[in-house]
């Protein structure tokens, strides 16, 4: 291996580095708000927009990111509807076509993940709210949301991860991400090993970190987990006299 | 002796903390309440005996309306909750804010505590007074530090609810439901999901709230403390309200009835 090109191709890769965070970053957020829309949609079972969600969350989640991205980068320019709409100032533009498919895809994946969670508040927990003359949004912003959203924190952890990951998926229409540029050095250079190399160390490290702010995350939200029961504590040190 | 004693009759003077007519409630085919009468006076302590599948938790839950009762009035301290026929059956409250108000001043412990999860013992007693009430959060942590100083739990304000003990969490619950300065305080089997080692703490938290004067209603198991508590004793069955009346008189010896058998065990 040639290190001294990999150092190299490293630093071409570092500006493709805002671009996937980016992308991941905004994508997340947006999904993240749509998941919850629609998770409240189906959990509370609001006709008929429940049936849109249903058939919404089966189609991205059976279909393959990358073709709902080319459906959406190369098919919606073939009706004139949207060429001529106010929309085709963003969607004729690869990253928001980009955006919008990566949005679509983790809002279906999140908002499965957050009715799960919705679901699993115990209803006595609930029922004590209400007992206390709590409803509504109240009620959900105090004691649902809050409970399920402990509960969705490891799974969303792991959309997280792979959403970071999906975002190199954009570069197959043409964005200079890490893996759009690193595409690019491979085509001038024919040496992918290297480049690919050079462009999974970045992504290990964004996951790596991503990994541990969502850990950080579920210690902040669980505080009664933070250090150990003393039962496990003395299960703990038992194992350290027995090895 | 009389068994079917009538309900206690409302006092004209002074009016029903909880008065409840004609009460029906059914889970599809199965009809759980029969249509219930029943009041409570300010200050009475009722403990409501009656095996299991015989209704006494639906009744309690009608009574704030955790569950719609399908004909019937409840009225807690003079003020009736509305209910209005909805479509496709069933009846629902006319006025959702005003059965949120009710609720908030009606306290209620459950079996299983049901304290949240995601909160202190401290959070959870000052959740509802500065969020339903609207009340200063100073006032609210030092009211919540007093109650848990008389529920015995002091020293476990900053706890999360999963580190304590059954007996502690029930504690912590009641005083949760204290903190709304409730009219009535609900009590549906508050020690049977306990350790029998701990269920003396709790019932011993219960007994001082009766000799305060609170108004309270106690489904319960524990016979020796229902006829040593309450002022009135009303025994349900099949969703019937079969004997109802003071301690002395339903437990009196000699009383061949179904609630002297149930006591039998
Ligand atoms: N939500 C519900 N759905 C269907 N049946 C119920 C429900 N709640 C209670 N029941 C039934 O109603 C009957 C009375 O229940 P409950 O009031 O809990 O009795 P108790 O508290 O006296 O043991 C039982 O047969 C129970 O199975
Ligand atoms: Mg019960």
């Amino acid at each position: 291996m040639d290190f001294e090109f990999l150092g190299q191709t490293f630093l071409k890769l570092l500006p493709g580095i805002p671009v996937t965070l980016e992308l991941a970053t905004v994508s997340l957020l947006l999904g993240a708000c749509l998941a919850l829309v629609f998770a409240v949609i189906r959990v509370r079972r609001i006709r008929p927009l429940n049936w849109l969600v249903i058939g919404y969350v089966y189609v991205f989640r059976g279909t393959p990111l990358l073709v709902q991205l080319f459906i959406i980068y190369y098919g919606l320019a073939q009706f004139p509807e949207i060429r001529n709409s106010f929309a085709w100032t963003y969607l004729r533009e690869p990253y928001w076509c980009a955006l919008l498919a990566l949005v679509l895809n983790t809002a279906a994946y999140g908002s499965e993940i957050l009715r799960g969670a919705l679901l699993s508040v115990p209803r006595g927990q609930i029922m004590a709210a209400q007992a206390c003359g709590m409803s509504g949004l109240l009620l959900f912003r105090r004691i649902s949301f809050p409970i399920a959203l402990r509960q969705a924190l490891p799974a969303y952890g792991n959309e997280f991860i792979l959403m970071i990951k999906a975002t190199s998926l954009a570069s197959l229409v043409t964005l200079a991400d890490v893996t759009g540029i690193a595409a690019r050095i491979i085509a001038e250079t024919y040496r992918p090993v290297e480049v690919f190399v050079a462009a999974g160390t970045i992504y290990l490290t964004i996951c790596y970190g991503l990994i541990l702010l969502v850990r950080l995350a579920e210690t902040r939200l669980n505080p009664d987990q933070r250090d150990p029961a003393p039962v496990a504590r003395v299960g703990a040190a038992r194992k350290e006299v027995t090895p | 002796m009389n068994q079917m004693t009538p309900p206690t009759q409302p006092d004209p003077i002074q009016p029903s903390a909880v008065s409840v007519r004609g009460l029906r409630k059914r889970y599809g085919a199965l009809e759980v309440l029969k249509g219930i009468d029943f009041d409570a006076r300010r200050g009475e302590v009722v403990s409501i005996l009656g095996s299991s599948g015989s209704g006494k938790s639906t009744l309690l839950r009608c009574i704030n309306m955790l569950e719609i009762p399908e004909a019937g009035t409840v009225t807690v301290d003079g003020t009736e909750i509305a209910l209005v026929a909805q479509r496709g059956g069933g009846r629902r409250p006319a006025d959702a804010r005003a059965m949120d108000r009710m609720r908030a001043r009606i306290g209620m412990v459950f079996q299983d505590f049901n304290l949240w999860s995601h909160k202190t013992v401290l959070g959870n007693v000052i959740e509802a007074p500065t969020h339903v009430q609207k009340r200063p959060r100073a006032d609210c942590i030092a009211e919540a530090r007093a109650l848990l100083d008389k529920v015995g739990i002091a020293d476990k304000a900053d706890q999360y609810p999963a580190r304590l003990s059954g007996g502690q969490q029930q504690r912590a619950a009641i005083a949760r439901a204290l903190a709304m300065n409730p009219t009535v305080m609900l009590f549906d089997e508050p020690t049977s999901a306990l350790d029998p080692e701990l269920v003396g703490e709790v019932l011993r938290v219960i007994r001082a709230l009766a000799e305060e004067g609170r108004t309270m209603l106690i489904v319960t198991h524990e016979i020796n403390f229902a006829r040593d508590i309450s002022d009135t004793v009303v025994f349900m069955n099949e969703g019937v309200i079969e004997e109802s009346g003071p301690p002395e008189e339903v437990f009196a010896p000699g009383n061949n009835t179904r609630l002297a058998r149930f006591i039998e065990g």
